[in-house]
């Protein structure tokens, strides 16, 4: 049994720098352009990895460790969520609140890296990364809680592994709002466009990318790593919503779920065709938005 | 059947945060005119199988007027009135919002706690019209435009109408439609008076109807 676990865990490893390809590609052919390779983020990757990071002089040893830790968090977390509404390598009751710390600590070391540069460009990136975490990690909390109490299950697994289908049934419009509020979460989280825009640079409005300007080689491939990786969790947790367990067998659910993945790669690179980035002083407005929706979840649990 | 009220009662809701949230005073007639559509859709689906003509008509009535009439009325008024856009309300938009659903939460509070005559046909309609009730009165209070202010008063009766469904099996006929009659003259006095105001003056901004008083001629007289 051990065995298909370790197998989900290194699959998602595996494939989760994919779906940022999948995005770029959805991106340049609704530009009418050929676009980078499908594997891109691989080459760059590996391309990193075999450089020497550079340090200024000025940094603490915070800003050496903060890939490191980052990457680890965000690893760390994968073990918690499901795969294709199978159980993962690490669950108890409860650890959704692991689960949500884990992502809160890999961001909060990237913000302090990106304060121990001194730079006040970074800092700028800082302060915005903080600020809009202070709505999207309540929506996100809030979306679980919901869940978890139309699932009458405490754990991530156990929300995404029993019940979808009596959920969906018995709480249908709690599902859906919950579904809205974590579609922009997972559009704020990973830096996508309404919230952010992960291709420019040097620009006064970039919230992510300007806390990474200052890394290189092997720690800016922890970081683009770790941004894949938390892709994959926020993702399968959206895919987790709609589908959960069903019983086609093991392999084949698990295509099943790795093309769904793909799948809600292309809609968000639809979605960042399509739209326009948000004015910064807009982004606040929109995840109160999803902490909105959140809110009102919860509340048509309490039935 | 009741998976269904829930749904229309969460879009309800879902437009009722929308309407507080948009800036364009247009798409906020829009929005409400589609609650007071969607809400006069209730009774039709709730009768569905078997549905007298009487049934049948009053519905039909309250749709045309409030997803047709009033908002022609209203935009009619705004291009009188040549408006686009609200200023800031009160507190801002993203603060609207979470009011919006503070209200949501007191309402859900407030029909659980309610002890009401009867059983409501649907908790969740219930708190939902007590919370399209609470908004309107909001609105009412935290908007500057004149025009938004008829908007606030438009989902307050749409409450009440969606209360009345939410707890009535059988909806009242003549207390209806007399409710409807008031909300009708009222939205027609308020475009004639919009329209009047905007002629005089040059907006219809009722923060600055605060201003008028004796001192600033008296001022000038100096």
């Amino acid at each position: 049994m051990v065995k298909k676990e370790i197998i989900q865990f290194a699959l998602s490893l595996i494939i989760s720098p994919l779906l940022f390809g999948v995005i770029n590609r959805t991106k340049a052919f609704f530009a009418g352009r050929r676009g980078a390779p499908l594997l891109q983020l691989y080459y760059d990757l590996f391309k990193l990895l075999r450089k020497s990071a550079v340090y200024s002089d000025t940094i603490t040893p915070v800003f050496v460790f903060a890939p490191i830790i980052s990457l680890g968090a965000v690893i760390t977390s994968l073990l918690i969520v499901p795969f294709a509404g199978y159980r993962p390598l690490v669950s108890f009751e409860g650890d959704l609140v692991l689960f949500i710390y884990l992502l809160a600590l890999a961001r909060f070391f990237i913000v302090i890296a990106a304060l121990d540069t001194g730079s006040s460009f970074e800092g700028m990136g800082a302060s915005r990364e903080a600020q809009f975490a202070v709505f999207a990690e309540p929506a996100f909390f809030l979306s679980l809680v919901a869940l978890s109490r139309a699932a009458g299950q405490m754990s991530v697994s156990g929300i995404f592994s029993s019940s979808v289908t009596s959920m969906w049934s018995s709480y249908g419009p709690m599902v859906f709002l919950v579904l809205g509020s974590l579609f922009i979460v997972f559009l704020a989280e990973n830096s996508r466009i309404p919230v952010d825009d992960p291709n420019t640079h040097l620009e006064l409005t970039m919230i992510h990318e300007v806390m990474v300007l200052d890394h290189s080689g092997v720690d800016l491939a922890f970081l683009f790593y770790s941004a894949a990786i938390k892709f994959w969790l926020f993702g399968s947790l959206i895919i987790g919503v709609f589908f959960g367990p069903r019983n086609f067998g093991w392999g084949i659910d698990c295509i099943i779920f790795i093309v769904s993945m793909m799948v809600l790669a292309c809609i968000t690179g639809i979605v960042e065709s399509i739209f326009a980035r948000l004015r910064l002083l807009k982004v606040p407005h929109f995840l109160i938005v999803a902490l909105a929706l959140s809110v009102v979840a919860v509340i048509l649990t309490l039935r | 059947m009741g998976h269904w009220f829930d749904f229309i009662g969460v879009t309800i809701l879902l437009v009722n945060l929308m309407a507080l949230s948009s800036s364009r005073v247009r798409s906020c007639v829009r929005i409400v005119a589609a609650q007071g559509a969607l809400i006069g859709c209730i009774p039709l689906i709730q009768h569905l199988p078997h549905i007298t003509p009487a049934q049948t008509l009053f519905p039909l009535v309250n749709i045309i007027l409030k997803g047709v009439v009033f908002p022609w009325l209203l935009l009619r008024a705004l291009r009188a009135a040549n408006i686009r856009k609200e200023v800031e309300p009160i507190g801002g938009y993203p603060l609207s919002l979470l009011m919006g659903v503070a209200i949501f939460v007191i309402s859900y509070w407030l029909i659980n706690r309610m002890s009401a005559p009867g059983h409501p046909a649907s908790v969740l309609n219930a708190a939902v019209s007590f919370s399209v009730f609470l908004t309107g009165a909001y609105m009412i209070v935290s908007r500057m435009k004149a025009i938004t202010q008829v908007i606030g008063y438009l989902m307050i009766e749409n409450g009440i109408y969606l209360f009345g469904l939410a707890y009535l099996k059988e909806q009242s006929f003549l207390v209806e439609m007399s409710i409807l009659l008031d909300v009708f003259v009222a939205v027609f006095v308020m475009g004639i008076a919009i329209f009047h105001i905007s002629r005089e003056f040059d907006h219809i901004d009722t923060e600055k109807l605060s201003e008028l008083n004796d001192t600033m001629t008296a001022g000038q007289g100096l």
